[in-house]
C-alpha cells in the first residue's frame, strides 16, 4: 500500500496555491491533513499528479469572529477547534460533533475545512455544518465566492467546488442572542470513533419560559448528504419541546432519508433508527440548555 | 518440589517486555538484509476463472524490478502446499495456476528495489480471466449441482463423517425432553497487528535458505523445504524473530515458498511482507465459518443425556490445515458436562473464498458456543436457572480423572468451585438484580454465563483421528541448556515467540529447579538446524510442554552438578543437597554451581568416577503426556493431557432503539492449575476474551453475492478498541494437573473458547423476554435492532 | 523525484533526500533506521505508526514525510519516559509488543495534557489504537499507574 508517484508543492502563498490549482496538466490536489486523502492513495483509489499542501498557509488557519458569526480557516486542526473557547461557546453544536470525528491522532491532523471538502454522508463536522445552515468560501484564480453548505455538498463525496477551487473559509451563522442554547450529536457506529452508521445533531435554544425559539436538526449517514429536518424544525419551535413533542416531530425526518444497506447495516434500519437517534439528541439538547452546567 | 516455589506463581516481571518498551524489539519487517528486494503481489478480482494470459512484459520493464513470476511454469519449480486430509484432486500452489478461486488469491509476484516500485509494476501486469461459475455459501456448495471449485476433487466435500459414541438413539428416544436449533458462527480470526512477513535469503556458497518470518506454526520448515524441493537440512529458519501477534494464524506457507524461489532465482534477499490488502484478502488466514445443527434430549432435572451435533464448515478455496479444526473439538466434545452419549457429524466443504487457517482454540470457539447456547436452552425450556442446569449436569470433582465418551479423559478439576467462584467474584444475585432494575425501567438487558473447556498441551492427535495415514503420536518440546565456566546459565528453545513469554517461562523453572535468580539466566531462541525438537507455540502447550522440557533439562542439570559437588566435598553420592544454587554438605559447607561448572569445564581430573562428558549441559525432549497412541476405529482416543477449565459471568444491555450491545461486569474464574507467571496468564485470559467478544459482536469477513469480498480493510473488519471491550476481572482456582512438572495447565486459548458464548448467553437472556434470538454470529447491531423491533414483548 | 527534507527526529536534525510518496513512518523506518515505530495497516486505523508531531499523537502512516519537514518526530527510541516505559513493564502492559509503541505514544499525548486521567480518559486515549494481545486491561492499568506516579514524581521532584 505505496502511494502513487506525485508531485509535492508546499505554496508560500494562497494566491500561488491557487495558481498552481489553476495551471493546467496532472490532477492537483489539496492536502492539510490528509487524514482521509493519504488513504485513499495509499490503497491507490486516489492518485493525483501533485499535491499542494496548504497546512503551512496562516491566511487558512485559526479561528475567529466574522460581521456575521464565527469564521473558520479551512486548514484550522480539528483538535485546536475542539479546545477552541470561542466555538465552545458560540457553536456549540459543531464543538460537540468534534470529539465524534476519528480518534485523537486523526484529530491532531485532520482540518475542519478538509472534512467538509471530503463530503463524507457520514462525517460529523459536515453534519453539523448543514444543522447550522453555514456557509463556505471558495476561493480561485477567477476570485471568490461563498455559498450554503447545503449547495456545496452535492452528494456522497461530491461537491460544487469546481477543479481550481479550494474551500478556504468556514462561516458559522451567530448563535441567536438571549437564549439558553444547548447541542448535542448522537451516532451510532460499530465502534467508537468509527465512521457513524448514523449521526444526529441537534441545537436547540431556549428562550426564558423554556420555549423553543431556536432549532437546528440535522441526520448523517442515512442519505448521500446529511439531511436538515426542516419539517421537524418548525414542528417544535414554540413548543416547549417536551419528550412527547420531539418524538412526534423527528419522525418527520423519516421521509426525508435515503439510506442504503451496507454490510454495518440495513436501508430499513437507517429509517427505522435515525428519527429516535435525533430525538436521543434533541433531548440531550434541550437538556443541556435548560440546566447548562450539566 | 519438595520446597515451596520461589519463583513460580509470583508477580516477576516478563522478561520480553523491556524491548518492547524501548523500541527495541526485532520484527521481520525490521530485518535488514543489503541488497535485498521487496515483493507485491498480483491478486485475483474474481472469485472463480480460468487464466487465459498472463503479461508480465510492461511489469518486467518497469523501474527497478529484479523478475516477475506466476502460476505458470510454477509446477516445475515447486511442489503444492500440503494438504493435511490429503484430499484428492486438490493441489494448490502459492500462486494460482491456470485458475483463481478466490478473489485476493495470488496471481503473480513483482520483486523490485523497493516496495512502491514492486506495487508500481503489479499494476502493470496483465491477466486475462474468462470467469467462471463460483459458490460462496456451505450449504449450496454441499449441492453436489454447486460449482466445483476444485473441478479435479469431483464436490466441494472435502471430509464427511458421523462419530457416534455411545447409546445416542435410545438416549433420544428415553428422554422425556429434546430440543434442537441451527446456529452459525460467522468468518473471523484473530487478525493480528502485524501482517504476516518474511525474508528469505539464499546462501549458494552453503547451499542453504535462510528464512526470517513472524512465523507460528509447527513443521514449517519441513514443508517449506518439501515445497521447494530442498533437503530439510538446506533450510534454516531463524527462530530470533519476534512476531507481532499470531495467536494460531501466522502460517505463511505459500508467501516463504514464494520469497525462498525468488531469493534463490535472483540471488538477492527477498522480503515479502504483506501489506493490509494483501493480508486480509488473500494472506490466507481466515478463521473457522461454521453451521452447526444441534439436538440435545434432557430429564426434568436438566440433565443432559445426550447431545447430536452437526458442524459444517467452510473452508474456502484453499483446504491446508482447516478441516482439522473440526478434530479437536472431539476432544472435549461434551464440555464439562457428563453428557452421556454423542453424535458429531463434521463434514468440510470449500467454497470460493479465501482460505482458513488455524485459529486460537483451532475450532473449539464456535464448538463451545454450540454447546453452551444448547444448555442454556434447556435452561430456558424447563423454566430453570441456567446456572442451575450447569450445577447439576457439570462433573463433579470426585470424579476426575473422568472419560468422556469420545475418549479423552479429563485429568483433573472442580468445575462447581470455580463456578461458584465466577458468581462470588461477580455478584451474582446483585447483578440479577440490576437486570431486573434495567427491564422495569423498559432496557434490554441481560446476564451472561458460559463454561468452557481448554485442552492443552495435546499430540496433535486429531491429525491421526481425520487423516488415517497420518500416523503421529507425539508432539515433543525441547529445551537445551548449558552452564559455563562461571556457572551462568543459557537455554535454548525451538521456537520464535508471539506474545506468550517463553524467555520468561523458560527462566522461571530453570530458576525454580536450579535454585538461581531466573533473571541472569539467558534464554535464546534456535534456529531450526540447531535446535532440538519443537512444535511451536499452538494448543495451549508451552506451559506444559517447554515447562517439562526446561524442568526436565534443569534437572539433569543440577542433578548432575550435585553429584560433582557432592565428591569435591568429599561426600557419598547422596550425602550432599542442592540448595540456592548450591551443593550443600550436612555440615554446612557449599559449592555453588559456579565452582562446580569451574571444575566440570577445566579440572577433569577432578570430576567424580563415571562422569566422563567434561563441561555442564543437558538437554531434555520432552513427550506429550498421555501421549503415545493413535485413536480407535471409533476416533476414540487421548487427544490432550490437560484440561483447564473456565466459567465466564457478563452483564450486557442492548439500546432497544439502536441495538448496539454494551458490556459491564465482566468476570471470568479460571483454572488452569498451577500459574507459573500470574501476569503473562492475566492478560492471556484477559485478551483472549476480548477476541471472543470480537467474534461474538463484530467481526467478519464478509463476502457479497458476487463472491466480491468485503472486509479487505482494519476499517471494514472491526476489531474492538478500548471502547469496546469492558474491564474484565479474574479470579483464580488451582486445581493442579497430575501429569505436569509443576501441576500447570495451558492457558493461551481459554478466553476466547468461553467470551463468545458468554457474549451469546447475555445477548440472548436480554432479548429472551421479547421472545427472540439471535443465533448467528456475528450479533450486529442491524440485527438486534430489526429483532427488537419485530418483537412483541411479552408480558 | 526526490526532494530534500529536514526535520528534527527524537532531538536530532536530520536531512534527506525522499520521493514525496515516501511516508513518515516509512522515512523513520526505511530512511532513520528507527524500526521501533511499526506499521499495521498503513490506512489509518490501528494506530501502530503512531508519533509526537511537535509533541502531540498522529499516525505516521497518514502523512508523507515531507509534510513534516521542518517538524519535531518523537518516535519511541526517544520517548525517554522512564516512568512510563516502566509502568507498561511493571503491569506486563503488552504481550507481543508490537502495538506497544503506539500505545505509548498515545499515553505519552494523554498524560501530556492530563495529569489526572480518568479510567474513560484513558480508554479514549488509546481506542485509536489496537491492541490484539491484552484486551486492553493491563494497558489502562499501566497508564494509571504510570500518571500517579508522574504526579507524585511532580509533588516531590
Amino acid at each position: 500500500m505505496k502511494a502513487a508517484p506525485f508531485e509535492y508543492v508546499r505554496p508560500a502563498s494562497l494566491a500561488h496555491a491557487l495558481e498552481l490549482l489553476a495551471e493546467p496538466g496532472p490532477e492537483t490536489r489539496i492536502i492539510a491533513g490528509g487524514q482521509s486523502l493519504v488513504p485513499m492513495m495509499a490503497m491507490r483509489l486516489a492518485r493525483p499528479g501533485r499535491l499542494v499542501d496548504i497546512a503551512g498557509l496562516g491566511a487558512l488557519a485559526g479561528i475567529g469572529r466574522g460581521d456575521d458569526g464565527i469564521v473558520i480557516g479551512a486548514a484550522t486542526v480539528q483538535a485546536e477547534a475542539e479546545r477552541s473557547p470561542l466555538l465552545a461557546a458560540e457553536a456549540p453544536l459543531l464543538a460537540a460533533a468534534l470529539p465524534h470525528v476519528g480518534h485523537v491522532q486523526t484529530r491532531n491532523r485532520g482540518t475542519i475545512g478538509g472534512s467538509i471538502a471530503h463530503c463524507d454522508p457520514s462525517a460529523e463536522i459536515l453534519l453539523a455544518a448543514l444543522a447550522l445552515r453555514a456557509e463556505v468560501e471558495l476561493a480561485s484564480v477567477r476570485g471568490s465566492r461563498r455559498l450554503p453548505v447545503h449547495d456545496f455538498a452535492v452528494g456522497a463525496m461530491v461537491t460544487a467546488a469546481g477543479d481550481d477551487e479550494m474551500l478556504v473559509r468556514v462561516l458559522l451563522p451567530a448563535r441567536p442572542a438571549g437564549l439558553a442554547i444547548g447541542a448535542a450529536v448522537r451516532e451510532v457506529s460499530t465502534r467508537a470513533g468509527d465512521f457513524a452508521i448514523l449521526a444526529a445533531a441537534a441545537e436547540i435554544g431556549l428562550d426564558g419560559d423554556g420555549v423553543c425559539r431556536h432549532l437546528r436538526l440535522a441526520v448523517g449517514g442515512a442519505s448521500p448528504v446529511p439531511v436538515t429536518a426542516g419539517a421537524a424544525e418548525r414542528a417544535l419551535l414554540g413548543t416547549r419541546a417536551d419528550a412527547g413533542a420531539i418524538r412526534e416531530a423527528t419522525r418527520l425526518v423519516a421521509p426525508l432519508l435515503d439510506p442504503w444497506d451496507d454490510q454495518r447495516a440495513s436501508a430499513s434500519y437507517r429509517r427505522r433508527v435515525a428519527p429516535g437517534l435525533l430525538a436521543r439528541a434533541l433531548e440531550t439538547a434541550a437538556g443541556r440548555a435548560r440546566s447548562p452546567e450539566e | 518440589m519438595a520446597d515451596p516455589a520461589r519463583f513460580i506463581s509470583t508477580r516477576r516481571r516478563v522478561r520480553e517486555d523491556r524491548r518492547f518498551v524501548t523500541g527495541t524489539g526485532r520484527f521481520v519487517a525490521d530485518i535488514r538484509l543489503p541488497g535485498a528486494l521487496h515483493a507485491a503481489v498480483v491478486t485475483s478480482p474474481h472469485p472463480a476463472a480460468r487464466i487465459v494470459s498472463i503479461d508480465t512484459r510492461a511489469a518486467l520493464a518497469s523501474e527497478g524490478v529484479v523478475e516477475v513470476l506466476s502460476g505458470a511454469g510454477l509446477p516445475d519449480l515447486v511442489d503444492p502446499i500440503p494438504n493435511a486430509l490429503d484430499t484428492p484432486g486438490i493441489c494448490c500452489y502459492p500462486l494460482a495456476v491456470d485458475a483463481v478461486r478466490y478473489v485476493g488469491e495470488w496471481v503473480a509476484v513483482v520483486v523490485a528495489r523497493t516496495r512502491a516500485l514492486a506495487e508500481d509494476a503489479a499494476e502493470l501486469v496483465e491477466v486475462r480471466y474468462r470467469e467462471l461459475p463460483f459458490v460462496v455459501d456451505a450449504e449450496t456448495a454441499l449441492d453436489p449441482s454447486s460449482p466445483p471449485v476444485h473441478p479435479a476433487h469431483g464436490s466441494n466435500l472435502l471430509y464427511r463423517r458421523l462419530f457416534s459414541w455411545g447409546p445416542v438413539e435410545s438416549d433420544f428416544s428415553a428422554a422425556p425432553h429434546r430440543l434442537g436449533f441451527d446456529l452459525a458462527w460467522g468468518r473471523s480470526s484473530t487478525v493480528p497487528v502485524e501482517t504476516f512477513g518474511v525474508v528469505a535469503s539464499w546462501d549458494a556458497g552453503r547451499d542453504l535458505l535462510d528464512i526470517w518470518a513472524s512465523i507460528q506454526m509447527p513443521s514449517f520448515a519441513e514443508q517449506v523445504a518439501s515445497c521447494l524441493r530442498l533437503d530439510l537440512n538446506q533450510v534454516r529458519v531463524h527462530y530470533d524473530v519476534d512476531v507481532g501477534g499470531s495467536y494460531g494464524v501466522k502460517r505463511g506457507l505459500k508467501h516463504t515458498v514464494v520469497a525462498g524461489l525468488l531469493a534463490r532465482r535472483t540471488g538477492r534477499p527477498v522480503r515479502l511482507v504483506e501489506d493490509r490488502l494483501e493480508n486480509m484478502a488473500g494472506g490466507d488466514m481466515h478463521g473457522p465459518e461454521r453451521k452447526f445443527r444441534v439436538a440435545v434430549a434432557f430429564d426434568d432435572d436438566g440433565m443432559i443425556r445426550s447431545l447430536k451435533l452437526r458442524a459444517l464448515e467452510d473452508v474456502g478455496a484453499q483446504s491446508g490445515r482447516a478441516p482439522l479444526q473440526l478434530g479437536k473439538p472431539v476432544s472435549a466434545i461434551v464440555g464439562a458436562y457428563r453428557i452421556g452419549s454423542v453424535a458429531y457429524e463434521a463434514i468440510c466443504v470449500s467454497t470460493n473464498k479465501t482460505g482458513q487457517t488455524a485459529v486460537r482454540g483451532f475450532g473449539m470457539a464456535p464448538t463451545n458456543l454450540a454447546l453452551e447456547t444448547a444448555v442454556d436452552r434447556v435452561a430456558r425450556h424447563l423454566g430453570m436457572s441456567r446456572f442451575a442446569v450447569r450445577r447439576t449436569n457439570m462433573i463433579r470433582a470426585h470424579q476426575f480423572p473422568y472419560r468422556i465418551p469420545s475418549g479423552s479423559t479429563y485429568d483433573s478439576g472442580d468445575y462447581h468451585a470455580v463456578l461458584a467462584k465466577a458468581c462470588g467474584l461477580a455478584r451474582l444475585d446483585r447483578l440479577l438484580a440490576r437486570r431486573a432494575a434495567a427491564r422495569a425501567g423498559g432496557r434490554v438487558a441481560g446476564v451472561g454465563i458460559a463454561t468452557c473447556l481448554e485442552p492443552s498441551g495435546g499430540n496433535s492427535s486429531f491429525e491421526a483421528l481425520l487423516n488415517p495415514k497420518n500416523t503421529t503420536t507425539t508432539w515433543p518440546e525441547s529445551c537445551v541448556i548449558k552452564v559455563d565456566r562461571t556457572g551462568l546459565v543459557t537455554a535454548s528453545i525451538a521456537t520464535s515467540t508471539s506474545g506468550q513469554g517463553h524467555e520468561t517461562l523458560t527462566a522461571t523453572l530453570i530458576g525454580e529447579e536450579l535454585g538461581i535468580d531466573p533473571d541472569r539466566i539467558r534464554v535464546l531462541h534456535a534456529d531450526t538446524l540447531s535446535a532440538m525438537p519443537g512444535n511451536t507455540p499452538v494448543a495451549s502447550r508451552m506451559a506444559i510442554m517447554l515447562g517439562g522440557a526446561a524442568t526436565g533439562a534443569a534437572g539433569r542439570i543440577r542433578d548432575r552438578a550435585l553429584a560433582i559437588g557432592a565428591h569435591l566435598l568429599g561426600l557419598a553420592p547422596g550425602e550432599a543437597e542442592w540448595s540456592d544454587g548450591a551443593a550443600v554438605a550436612p555440615d554446612g559447607r557449599r559449592l555453588s554451581l559456579g565452582e562446580i561448572a569451574q571444575v566440570a569445564h577445566r579440572e577433569y581430573h577432578r570430576l567424580p568416577p563415571g562422569i566422563t562428558e567434561p563441561g555442564l549441559q543437558a538437554t531434555h525432549v520432552y513427550q506429550v503426556p498421555t501421549g503415545g497412541t493413535l485413536p480407535d476405529a471409533d476416533g476414540r482416543g487421548q487427544m490432550y493431557p490437560c484440561y483447564s477449565f473456565a466459567a465466564h459471568l457478563v452483564y450486557a444491555e442492548i439500546d432497544r432503539l439502536t441495538g448496539t450491545v454494551s458490556l459491564a461486569d465482566y468476570v471470568i474464574a479460571h483454572d488452569c492449575g498451577t500459574v507459573i507467571n500470574p501476569d503473562i496468564v492475566r492478560g492471556m485470559v484477559i485478551g483472549g476474551a476480548a477476541h471472543g467478544i470480537g467474534a461474538a459482536l463484530y467481526e467478519e469477513f464478509a463476502y457479497d453475492g458476487q463472491g466480491q469480498f468485503l472486509s479487505g480493510t482494519l476499517a471494514d473488519y472491526v476489531m474492538p478498541t478500548a471502547h469496546e471491550v469492558p474491564d474484565i476481572r479474574l479470579v483464580e482456582h488451582c486445581t493442579p494437573s497430575p501429569l505436569t512438572s509443576h501441576g500447570q495447565k495451558g492457558v493461551g486459548e481459554g478466553g476466547y473458547l468461553g467470551a463468545p458464548a458468554a457474549v451469546a448467553s447475555a445477548v440472548n437472556d436480554a432479548l429472551a423476554p421479547f421472545g427472540v434470538a439471535c443465533l448467528d454470529l456475528p450479533m450486529r447491531a442491524g440485527t438486534l435492532s430489526d429483532l427488537l423491533a419485530t418483537a412483541t414483548e411479552q408480558p | 523525484m526526490s526532494v530534500p527534507v529536514t526535520m528534527t527526529v527524537n532531538g536530532r536534525a536530520v536531512s534527506d533526500t525522499v520521493e514525496p510518496r515516501v511516508t513518515l513512518v516509512d522515512f523513520l523506518r526505511d530512511h532513520l533506521g528507527l524500526t521501533g515505530t511499526h506499521v499495521g495497516c498503513e490506512q489509518g486505523v490501528c494506530g501502530a505508526c503512531s508519533v509526537l508531531l511537535d509533541g502531540v499523537p498522529v499516525r505516521s502512516c497518514l502523512l508523507f514525510a515531507v509534510q513534516a519537514g521542518n517538524r519535531s518526530v518523537t518516535t519511541v527510541e526517544g520517548l525517554d519516559d522512564a516512568i512510563l516505559q516502566d509502568a507498561f513493564e511493571e503491569t506486563h502492559a503488552m504481550q507481543c509488543g508490537y502495538c506497544t509503541p503506539g500505545m505509548l505514544i498515545a499515553a505519552r499525548g494523554l498524560l501530556s495534557d492530563t495529569p489526572d486521567p480518568s479510567e474513560d480518559d484513558i480508554r479514549e486515549a488509546i481506542s485509536g489504537t489496537l491492541c490484539r494481545c491484552t484486551g486492553y486491561v493491563q494497558i489502562v492499568e499501566a497508564i494509571a499507574l504510570a500518571a500517579s506516579r508522574l504526579r507524585q514524581d511532580e509533588r516531590h521532584g
